[in-house]
């Protein structure tokens, strides 16, 4: 171990597991200071966690590790040191946000590392200078090719000059030029902070070459440590990745051996694959111009060139995927039509990324595509064993897939690819992320597809050590094929020792004038900032709301169906909900058929409530027809209707009410009672000349508020606290298990930001977006619905602005609180609605309510700001009258943002 | 032959969509909670026709006859009333604290007694629409009575009288619990299962795997069929248990009609709702866009179907609008079913019009199904 220098991070004892699995056992270690330092090894033996364990961005199970002298098991300490340690996470731009441009997202970084606008601006230009991204500095991240995904990640982690860079497989996936750059952009940065410690891991044993110190690690167990030199001596081989076999234990690298690929067999040479002029465009952009391809049966054929540069275009449009916008693509002499189920036999594809579920196990993801392709039972269990053998997926076969290291999930993907034994297979990037042994492990699978089993193999890839093994290979740069011929051919053409050289050639003829070259531009060392970090920042918190609101600025669809989807609903809710009781269907069975009976029966089809159905004749026609819900009530005579009424003996007329809904139910009882006494005054009046006076007093009702009684003043008001509690709630409710699921919470993780200022950052967009929503319903309500407001408009908006905070709080707690963004909207959407609609007085007074329901109607923002409204707008008052309302309302927002503070979790697990 | 093919690969996809669902144990909590707590919340208390209902009384007459009035109010129609100052009038109703404020005028009884026919004045807040009205007419009917009976034969009695004998059927105490507990559930199929639908397809495209699905031997309809199955079948059973466990056994509401026919009915609707739930992930590109998609969607759904207000009083556009929403043919056939005891002779033409909504809708999101992965 290096004694000359300090550590800058030392682990002791550190433990981690994932369920049943070890990543790391009993972990003690040293990181030298100041230099650069490689974690090197296979996939899924820890690497990635203990970089994430370094970073703070996971929570330490056992073990302790000291980050600069300090024990980051402390979350003060975490917080302290956040500013001098930078982390970029695996995957491609995972932790970058894709809508945002280059310039955004540094300067999110920025922000949230608290570095002041001036001199963040200044050093976000530097950056972009050296970095070479200048030119597309107001290109969306997610626009990017790999490369240059992966140096817009070096700016964010670079802006807030760290002592500490933590890199996570930078270059995986990562087209040669690039990867060259990337390392030459590291090279510079260090030159200029001398002082910077950076920890890489890496599968690229060759970049690995150059580091000053080196962690062999594999199964969650350093192997050795030192420098390169130190390493290669003590296992007496020439390169680093055969050191790094010799290290490994004996059973695991006796299994390795060297690939030989048998020559292809030339002879039939029907074509499995061709392209003729295959064209894609998407609006001005062409992705593939114009391709001429032929891949004849059994041959491997390569697709090497920078992301984004069409071959993932090109593979979808030959699989069907993509609809081709000119020229064709032939799959067995036959074109490629979307539709053809007989050609998806014969063909696997594995996309580029992780494409399959992650929630389910490796054992059933494998079984579910055998049986997709309707492989017979047996058959299909063979081949799976078979397939966890060679792929060496046994010991994961029961874990979730979405639990897997990256490298492990490519394996299984490409078992998944290859489970119904296609006679093609388009694999598109299948062995990035992948480790040097299990790289030839699938290689050995793939030569032996080929060459024994006449497979045609169309791979795309980055290595060049991959590269070399195929057949042929395609260039392929800005959508256009540069060169097809065989490996040694293309090196031979440039004169280049190396396929790499070769091709990198190619690459800088294509892009000279393209992407500028890096400038090294004159930083003065000292105008770096020393961040401080203060418990609480507004800087941070509107770097959160800024980058927020950008993200919502891009997806104008999404705004559009917030603003004008609330007035459209505030339209057909505003119109459509009525409380007024009318139209009521009735039919008569009238037994009497006498002038009295019918004059009864006039009184009640008179009314403006009442429909009249044709006559009933018997009273199982009652019962039918009530049955079927065409009569909402029906009303029985007596045959002597007539003869007792004149004879003063009261008959009885009997209505039946359909109960089924108790409201409708209660309101036609009053109406009737209203209609037989009106007939009897009627009557009395016709038959005495005058009306005695039944009742010694009588009574005044006064309808205040609202003296037409019409449902619309009433409603108009009470629709506008429903729609501002479902629409804000549910813009929130993703935005937090969004970034869960898309990883780029480790953001968070990793700064020195505080959940509050997090929370409190995502919330200010949607309140912004809410209150202007509240303004358009507002006017829907005054200038379309007529309803004039009365009271206070100041006190209306402030309860609107209280109101719209807590409604945004509900969705942020919802979004904490979930795993996945079904939960959060499915939760949002079982919370809300139930209360909203039912208990919180929007049709009957919360204080006529019983039990539970009353209980959660008092604990309601929505209870309050119904109140509120209808005061407002309605009676005419203001913040006197209502300040116990107000009061209430005060309470909810605070008290959400309190539990969504503390559900939220600062660190991984 | 071909349809068995067709057969396994829907029941496949199903099986892996009710493990994803399985797998996410806060959502399955959340599915419980809404057709069990959220049930018996809803049912227990939610009440639309006059309950409780908040009233007070200014009593400046202070008499034996004002004192009657008073105690004739009672639950459950309204609540034990408050005896409040005139001044207080105008801040009570004001702060919404009481729907209805009765004041006896100073000198009432000895008014009555004089036939002077003194007034009684109700003030209603009438913000409180579905309370104001059918109040108005119980306190009426309350108050009058009362003032009978006090004045008893001191009145000439009623020469031409008739007696009008009001029956509820179905429901004879127009019990509300049996209305609430129903409706949420027809309300929670509805939101869960477009929700649930939905959002599989914006999540299988987010993540990558509906691309994978397409390039296998799988049609768009095999994908979208196996979602309608998985999530349909996921909320039936709910829907299902929820009606026998807390509707029957719990909250002892009586069903009049047949459960398996009702079943049969929820089935059709979900098959709709799915539908539509799958239509919507295609037309969403994201899962933030589906989630406003699915408010603007199901809050008229649920609103005007005729579960929440009578569907007849809705203005007639609406009416019709509402025609083409599944929600207004289910709850109309669950009332018909559940409440009314009604048959399949009663309700099959509304059965055969979710059937051919959810075609509609399924139709649609097999067309978009291939160009919103292409364009994803």
């Amino acid at each position: 171990m290096s004694t000359t220098k300090p550590s800058v991070v030392r682990l002791s004892g550190v433990c981690h597991r994932y369920g049943d699995l070890d990543a790391l056992s009993q972990i003690d270690l040293d990181i030298p200071a100041g230099c650069m330092v490689g974690l090197i090894g296979p996939d899924g033996v820890g690497k990635s966690t203990l970089l994430a364990l370094i970073a703070g961005a996971r929570e330490i199970q056992e073990g302790s590790i000291q980050v600069f002298g300090g024990n980051i098991s402390s979350a003060k300490y975490r917080d302290n040191i956040a500013p001098r340690i930078a982390f970029m996470p695996q995957g491609l731009g995972k932790n970058l946000y894709a809508t945002l441009s280059v310039f955004e997202n540094i300067d999110f970084f920025g922000r949230l590392f608290g570095i002041p606008t001036p001199q963040r601006h200044k050093q976000i230009d530097e950056l972009l200078l050296a970095t070479g991204l200048a030119a597309f500095r107001h290109r969306p991240a997610g626009k990017l090719s790999g490369g240059m995904k992966q140096k817009l990640g070096l700016c964010c982690a670079l802006i807030h000059a760290p002592d500490l860079l933590i890199l996570d497989e930078p270059t995986t996936g990562v087209d040669p030029l690039s990867r060259r750059q990337f390392w030459q952009l590291i090279e510079r940065i260090r030159r200029r902070r001398t002082g910077m410690s950076v920890i890489v891991a890496t599968a690229y044993m060759d970049e690995a070459e150059l580091f000053d110190w080196i962690i062999p690690i594999n199964m969650g167990k350093v192997l050795d440590t030192g420098t390169v030199a130190q390493i290669k001596q003590r296992t007496n081989s020439d390169t680093l990745e055969a050191a790094f076999i010799h290290l490994l234990p004996d059973d695991v690298s006796r299994a390795h051996h060297e690939l030989v690929i048998p020559p292809l067999n030339s002879n039939k040479a029907a074509i499995a694959i061709s392209a003729r002029g295959l064209t894609k465009t998407f609006g001005d952009f062409t992705a593939v111009d114009n391709i001429n391809l032929d891949i004849t049966q059994g041959e491997i054929f390569g697709f090497l060139g920078s992301n984004g540069c069409g071959k993932s275009t090109t593979m979808k449009m030959l699989t069907g995927l993509l609809p081709v916008s000119r020229g064709e693509g032939l799959l067995f002499g036959s074109p490629v039509e979307s539709n053809s189920m007989a050609i998806r036999h014969r063909v696997g594809y594995m996309s580029q990324g992780f494409s399959l579920y992650g929630e389910l196990t490796v054992l059933q993801n494998l079984a579910l595509h055998a049986k997709l392709f309707h492989m017979p039972a047996e058959e299909a269990e063979q081949r799976i064993n078979r397939l966890l053998d060679r792929f060496t997926l046994r010991s994961y076969q029961h874990m979730n897939a979405m639990a897997l290291p990256l490298g492990i999930r490519q394996r299984l993907s490409l078992a998944v690819a290859v489970v119904h034994d296609p006679e093609l297979l388009i694999l598109d990037e299948p062995t990035s992320g992948v480790d040097p042994v299990a790289r030839d492990d699938f290689w050995a699978l793939l030569i032996d597809l080929s060459r024994n089993h006449g497979v045609t193999i169309f791979i795309s890839t980055h290595f060049m050590n991959e590269a070399m093994r195929c057949d042929r290979i395609s260039l392929m740069h800005a959508g256009k094929v540069l060169v097809t011929d065989t490996p040694e051919a293309i090196s031979a053409s440039r004169h280049a020792n190396t396929l790499e050289e070769a091709f990198i050639g190619y690459l800088e003829d294509a892009q000279e004038h393209k992407e500028a070259p890096p400038v090294e531009p004159e930083i003065n060392e000292k105008e770096y900032p020393i961040t401080v970090n203060r418990a609480f920042s507004l800087r941070r918190l509107f770097g959160f709301g800024y980058r927020e609101s950008l993200e919502v600025l891009r997806d104008p669809i999404r705004l559009a169906f917030a603003l004008l989807g609330s007035a459209l609903l505030m339209l057909v809710l505003g119109y459509g909900i009525s409380l007024d009781v009318d139209d009521l269907t009735f039919a008569v069975l009238d037994q009497d058929q006498t002038p009295q009976s019918r004059q009864y029966i006039e009184t009640l089809s008179g009314s403006r409530y009442f429909i009249e159905r044709p006559a009933l004749s018997s009273s199982s026609e009652l019962d039918r027809r009530m049955q079927d819900g065409e009569l909402s009530f029906s009303l029985i005579i007596p045959p002597s209707f007539g003869v007792d009424l004149k004879r003063g003996r009261s008959p009885e007329v009997t209505v039946w009410v359909d109960g089924s809904m108790p409201f409708r139910a209660e309101t036609i009882g009053s109406y009737m009672q209203g209609v037989h006494s009106a007939y009897l005054t009627d009557l009395t009046l016709k038959s005495l000349g005058y009306v005695p006076n039944t009742l010694p007093a009588s009574m005044a009702s006064r309808y205040r508020f609202n003296q037409d009684f019409k449902s619309i003043y009433a409603l108009a008001p009470s629709v506008i606290p429903l729609l501002l509690m479902f629409i804000p709630a549910i813009l929130t409710a993703l935005s937090v298990v969004r970034e869960k699921e898309m990883g780029s919470i480790v953001n968070l993780y990793v700064s020195p930001a505080t959940r509050l200022e997090f929370l409190l950052g995502k919330q200010i967009p949607y309140i912004l977006i809410s209150m202007v929503s509240f303004m358009i319903l507002l006017f829907v309500t005054v200038f379309i619905f007529q309803v004039p407001i009365k009271g206070d408009l100041y006190a209306l908006y402030s309860a609107a602005l209280i109101y719209i905070v807590a409604t945004t709080g509900i969705g942020l707690l919802m979004s904490t609180f979930t795993q996945t963004q079904i939960a959060a909207l499915a939760g949002t959407a079982i919370v809300t609605l139930l209360v909203t609609v039912s208990f919180s007085g929007l049709t009957s007074p919360v204080s006529s309510l019983e039990g539970i329901g009353r209980l959660m109607g008092e604990s309601w923002p929505a209870t309050y700001f119904i109140i509120i409204i209808r005061g407002i707008i309605t009676k005419g008052l203001g913040f006197a009258e209502l300040a116990s309302s107000f009061q209430y309302l005060l309470l909810f927002a605070p008290l959400f943002t309190l539990l969504s503070v503390l559900l939220l979790r600062k660190q991984g697990r | 032959m071909k349809f068995r093919i067709l057969d396994t690969n829907i029941v496949q996809l199903s099986i892996k969509e009710l493990r994803s669902l399985w797998n996410d144990k806060v959502l399955l909590i959340l599915i419980v909670w809404a057709f069990s707590g959220g049930i018996y919340v809803a049912s227990t208390a939610s009440s639309q026709e006059l309950n409780n209902a908040p009233i007070a009384i200014v009593d400046e007459d202070n008499s034996p006859l004002s004192k009657t009035i008073g105690n004739a109010f009672t639950q459950p129609y309204f609540n034990t009333p408050a005896y409040i100052e005139y001044s207080a009038v105008e801040p009570v109703l004001n702060a919404g604290l009481y729907t209805f404020v009765i004041i006896i005028p100073a000198g009432f009884q000895s008014d009555v007694m004089a036939a002077k026919q003194p007034t009684l004045q109700i003030n209603i807040d009438a913000t409180q629409m579905s309370q104001a009205g059918i109040g108005d007419g119980y306190i009426q009917n309350i108050v009058s009575g009362e003032i009978k009976k006090f004045v008893t034969g001191k009145l000439e009695a009623f020469t031409l009288s008739a007696t009008l004998i009001v029956r509820n059927k179905y429901n004879p105490n127009l019990t509300s619990s049996w209305f609430g507990s129903i409706m949420e559930i027809i309300n929670n199929v509805t939101m869960l299962s477009i929700i649930l639908a939905g959002a599989a397809v914006i999540r299988e495209r987010e993540h990558g795997t509906l691309e994978h699905l397409l390039v296998m031997p799988v049609k768009p309809l095999e994908i979208v069929l196996s979602k309608v199955l998985a999530n349909g079948l996921m909320v039936l059973a709910a829907a299902t248990l929820s009606l026998i466990v807390m509707v029957q056994y719990v909250l002892q509401v009586p069903i009049r009609g047949s459960v398996g026919l009702f079943v049969l009915g929820v089935a059709l609707h979900l098959f709709a709702t799915t539908s539509i739930g799958i239509f919507l992930g295609t037309v969403a590109r994201t899962m933030p866009q589906l989630g406003l998609l699915f408010i603007l969607t199901v809050l008229p759904l649920e609103m005007l179907s005729g579960g929440i207000t009578p569907y007849e009083s809705m203005p007639q556009i609406i009416q019709n609008i509402m025609q083409i929403a599944p929600t207004t043919h289910f709850v109309n056939l669950s009332q018909t079913i559940l409440y009314r005891g009604g048959g399949f002779s009663i309700i099959w033409s509304q059965l055969l019009i979710l059937l051919l909504i959810g075609s509609v809708f399924l139709v649609g999101a097999v067309g978009r199904f291939r160009a919103s992965v292409a364009n994803a």
